[in-house]
């Protein structure tokens, strides 16, 4: 039945295109129906060209006024975040600087210069100056932008061992997240999927015989204590998975059969993201749409959803299968006394084992 | 075609042979006809790509609510009309399959190049017909693999187009990796059998068959940018068919080139020492050169149509040859920015940034050359010349956060959200369907004799541009937001809920944006059989294949093939009475040719 619908609407459509043809043809004298654009066509085009300029200015300001000042743009939760927001930001007004100008250029040029029967174009086909111009700028502009770059990428990824980093493994699967601590010694026990033992409940692979990984702590919260550089390395067991940490600008992919590594430094903690101005008023309007939408649910029967409040969050960001759009990891900085108090409730793995 | 005006042209060709309906419809050996049966597969190919990102964007603006609409079309896979989370990853990964490959990449380059290549630089035909017919035929079977797998039990390949293992090596991993992915790697095997049959035909062409006159530097810019894809075609896309056929190996044969240390679904599996990471270099050594294969043509096209409608030559002949040589230098050493944050060495990393950057020069001086061909021109704003102003303002605005997703140290936190997808949409999707339609208004007198109604393209146009951008310009916002790609629903995140009423914008203008295209769907078709008769040279261009009559014949000029006495640029040249000179108009006495 749908179908048939469909290929009506579809037949009607079709049918009110060749009606509209129909009215354009008779609109026309005869002679000119050639089918090549005369001096009308090129008039309302070149006028509708600075109406598209227009649209462009507005749906970027539009976007930018609404969307723009995201508050995962001005708060940064890492040490490393700002610097990148910095080069954001210089980044974001050169490209806006840039496309406002060319954008400019381009239609105003096609309104200006809009063909007229017996005009004639100018014949100009070189200009090595202008060609110079326009090829030295953007030289110096991007050498200044990969040197600004370069020296950011390298300072974060590079991992300094002198500051102690605490070592965390995040450890991913089909769909979830483990977070594996180095206990008392901040070593993290040798591993291999091939250890695996669900009986036991030696989920990640730990080697049991291993020293170092009798203390280790697997948990499904990822805590952190504020202001200590953390070094996580990523684990995968069956597919391609990518840690994002997007409040800490932070990414990287977890590869089975290889060990990968991001390190950062928390500096915010959720209690205090929780209470700048920007993120109370993201969570407001949130909840003023769960509000929203929980009234229609609860109209057709369903339950209410419940209020939101703020948290980091480990998101899933590289395919992985049928619920990877819902494979997260809830994360909590907190103070180092917060953060050993919880530590001291989890289990250690030598515990956790079922014997 | 008459008899008659077939002894002309095969006078010069050597070879007679009786034209029977299928030798001239089905398996023709005239590279005329190949175009179309290029651009008709692809064209039906197209339709069911866009159709997909209908479904799909629908879903993601109003992913609770049933769905009549995927209820007829996806059946099984969305009861009650309510899509499955299995089915929405196959619609992204086939999308993006048929988008990139079949219809921009055999669609745009397979048209054009088999229809504008011998006629552009005056050749009867290209230097083997039978393998053109072959590298058609093989697209045609792959097109049909593809369309198959899409009926398959467990689902088509739904790891995403770039189909990383161990996802897509493993059945057990997801549905769509079982047969549906065998049924994709074929048919991507034999669509680099056809592509790679096809570019170095293109490249033995242009090298042998040029016309008396047609020195390199006369040619257009068409043939220029046909010529440089199918070189870089011809070295990247067999690094793509070794990657698919180490993966069937490790599907299929127990290998271990791409897979390690893995335990999926309770068991242990046998596979070590190979490495995901090994496949995404060898993806991205096509994968990136591949949007350059897609890219490439529509500049060309667009070059040709805008010095054509501007009355005037094109800005900087030679820098913009220079540029797209130096475009297709750097886009086979950049591939490694699709994997800044792959866990490749982050040294590596650093030189990518430095490579990929480096390309916003040429991009940079391509596009002020377009504009600049503009300035002081008589422009006529036919459909085709719309499409190419649209081709350089998307072209701008996506080359633009090219920048951002480049720099290495940017790209950490907006890898794999959206902001990617708003970017390579403008600067590869919208872009190079822009020069692919552009280059079917413009050709489509040269394709089928008559002429596409320029009202209804007026009408395609505006609407898709007003589209393209509100579909895509609030697609970045949403990605520097931090919200990933590829998710079947963002409802599981609270924290993306003040997004939903984006996503319903976007969704509005891709259904609008998409549903235009029917009007260009019956332009196209209907203009084939009632479209206005054209005339031999409708757009008074100067290029040579609007010296070959209306009406097709084998080997395209009845007469000697015309010489070439400058090159294709003499628009608005003082000293002539036209506007144009055509490139077999010997030059005046006296006249200096410009560039030579």
């Amino acid at each position: 039945m749908t179908a048939l619908l469909t290929i009506i609407v579809l037949v009607f459509i079709l049918v009110a295109i060749w009606q509209m043809v129909k009215i354009f043809d008779l609109a026309q004298a005869k002679a000119e129906n050639s089918q090549v654009a005369n001096d009308k066509d090129n008039k309302i085009n070149g006028y509708l060209m600075i109406a598209f300029l227009a649209f462009i200015y507005i749906i970027t300001i539009i976007s930018f006024v609404k969307w723009g000042d995201l508050p995962l743009l001005s708060n940064a939760a890492s040490e490393h975040g700002p610097r990148i927001d910095n080069l954001m930001i210089i980044s974001m007004t050169l490209i806006f600087v840039v496309q406002t100008i060319t954008q400019f250029l381009l239609h105003y040029f096609a309104y200006k210069y809009k063909g007229e029967k017996g005009k004639k174009a100018l014949f100009f086909a070189d200009n090595n100056k202008l060609e110079a111009i326009w090829t030295i700028i953007p030289v110096i502009v991007l050498a200044g932008l990969i040197i600004y770059g370069l020296s950011t990428w390298i300072n974060i990824m590079g991992v300094n061992e002198d500051d102690d980093p605490l070592v965390i493994e995040l450890y991913a699967q089909q769909f979830n997240w483990k977070a594996r601590y180095g206990g008392e010694d901040n070593t993290l026990g040798k591993s291999n999927v091939r250890l695996i033992d669900i009986d036991r409940a030696n989920i990640l692979g730990l080697d049991e015989s291993d020293p170092d990984a009798q203390d280790d702590v697997i948990t499904t919260e990822l805590h952190l204590p504020v202001g200590r550089p953390v070094l996580f390395k990523m684990r995968s067991q069956d597919v391609l998975h990518s840690a994002y940490m997007p409040h800490f600008r932070a990414q990287m992919n977890c590869v089975p059969g290889m060990i990968t590594q991001f390190g950062f430094t928390p500096t915010v903690t959720t209690t205090e993201m929780r209470q700048k101005p920007e993120i109370t008023d993201k969570v407001a309007n949130i909840n003023k749409i769960r509000v929203e939408k929980s009234k229609e649910l609860v109209a057709k029967g369903q339950e209410a959803l419940e209020p939101y409040d703020f948290d980091y969050l480990l998101l899933c960001n590289k395919i992985c299968g049928k619920s990877h759009y819902n494979m997260q990891m809830k994360i909590i900085v907190e103070t180092q006394e917060e953060y050993d108090a919880w530590m001291k409730e989890q289990k250690l793995f030598k515990n956790s084992l079922i014997n | 075609m008459s008899a008659h005006e077939d002894t002309h042209a095969h006078e010069d060709h050597g070879h007679h042979h009786k034209e029977t309906f299928v030798t001239k419809y089905i398996f023709s050996q005239d590279h005329k006809m190949i175009a179309k049966q290029y651009l008709i597969t692809g064209t039906i190919m197209g339709v069911i790509g866009v159709f997909m990102s209908m479904m799909f964007r629908m879903q993601l603006a109003w992913p609770e609510e049933p769905n009549v609409l995927f209820e007829t079309f996806l059946g099984k896979w969305a009861p009650n009309g309510i899509m499955d989370a299995d089915i929405y990853l196959a619609l992204v990964t086939i999308h993006g399959t048929i988008m990139v490959f079949f219809v921009l990449t055999a669609g745009l380059s397979g048209t054009f190049s088999n229809l504008l290549i011998p006629l552009q630089i005056g050749a009867r035909d290209m230097a083997s017909g039978f393998l053109n017919m072959v590298s058609y035929w093989l697209f045609f079977l792959s097109s049909v693999i593809m369309v198959i797998s899409l009926f398959v039990e467990a689902g088509p390949a739904s790891a995403g187009w770039t189909i990383y293992p161990p996802l897509s090596a493993l059945p057990m991993a997801q549905g769509g990796s079982g047969l549906g992915m065998t049924l994709w790697l074929v048919s991507m095997a034999i669509f680099i059998a056809s592509s790679l049959l096809g570019s170095l035909n293109y490249i033995v062409t242009v090298i042998n068959l040029r016309t008396k006159g047609m020195s390199m530097t006369r040619l257009p810019l068409t043939i220029w940018t046909f010529f440089i894809t199918a070189v870089i075609g011809v070295i990247s896309f067999p690094v793509l068919l070794s990657a698919a056929l180490l993966l069937i190996m490790d599907r299929s044969f127990g290998t271990s080139f791409f897979l390690s240390d893995i335990f999926i679904q309770g068991e242990v599996l046998h596979y070590q020492g190979g490495s995901p990471v090994l496949f995404e270099h060898l993806f991205w050594f096509l994968g990136h050169p591949e949007v350059y294969i897609v890219i490439l043509p529509a500049m060309g096209l667009v070059s040709e149509i805008m010095a054509s409608n501007s009355r005037k030559p094109i800005f900087g002949y030679r820098a913009m040859i220079a540029s797209i040589l130096a475009i297709a230098f750097l886009s086979t050493i950049v591939w490694g920015h699709h994997m800044f944050v792959s866990g490749m060495n982050p040294f590596l990393g650093s030189v990518f940034t430095f490579t990929t950057l480096l390309i916003a020069i040429p991009s940079a001086v391509k596009a002020f050359n377009w504009i600049t061909t503009l300035w002081k021109g008589n422009l006529q704003m036919n459909p085709a010349m719309l499409f190419s102003i649209g081709f350089v303002s998307t072209f701008i605005t996506g080359g633009l956060t090219g920048i951002i997703l480049g720099d290495s140290a940017l790209d950490i936190n907006v890898h794999d959200t959206y902001f990617v997808v708003a970017h390579f949409h403008l600067v590869m999707g919208i872009s190079a369907l822009y020069g692919m339609f552009a280059g079917i208004y413009h050709w489509y007198p040269k394709m089928f004799g008559r002429m596409l109604n320029k009202n209804l393209g007026y009408i395609h146009f505006w609407v898709t541009a007003v589209c393209a951008y509100g579909v895509f310009f609030p697609m970045h916002f949403i990605g520097m937001a931090g919200l990933p790609r590829r998710y079947y629903t963002n409802t599981n995140f609270p924290l993306f809920d003040d997004l939903a009423n984006v996503n319903v914008i976007i969704t509005i203008f891709a259904l609008i944006g998409g549903a235009v295209q029917i009007v260009y769907l019956y332009n196209f078709f209907s203009s084939i059989f009632f479209g206005k008769k054209a005339v031999q040279n409708p757009w008074r261009s100067n290029t040579l294949e609007w010296t070959a009559p209306v009406k097709h014949i084998h080997g395209n000029w009845p007469g000697d093939i015309p010489h070439v006495y400058r090159w294709s640029y003499d628009y608005s040249k003082p000293g002539h009475d036209e506007d144009f000179v055509p490139q077999n108009i010997p030059l005046k006495e006296g006249e200096e040719e410009l560039q030579h």
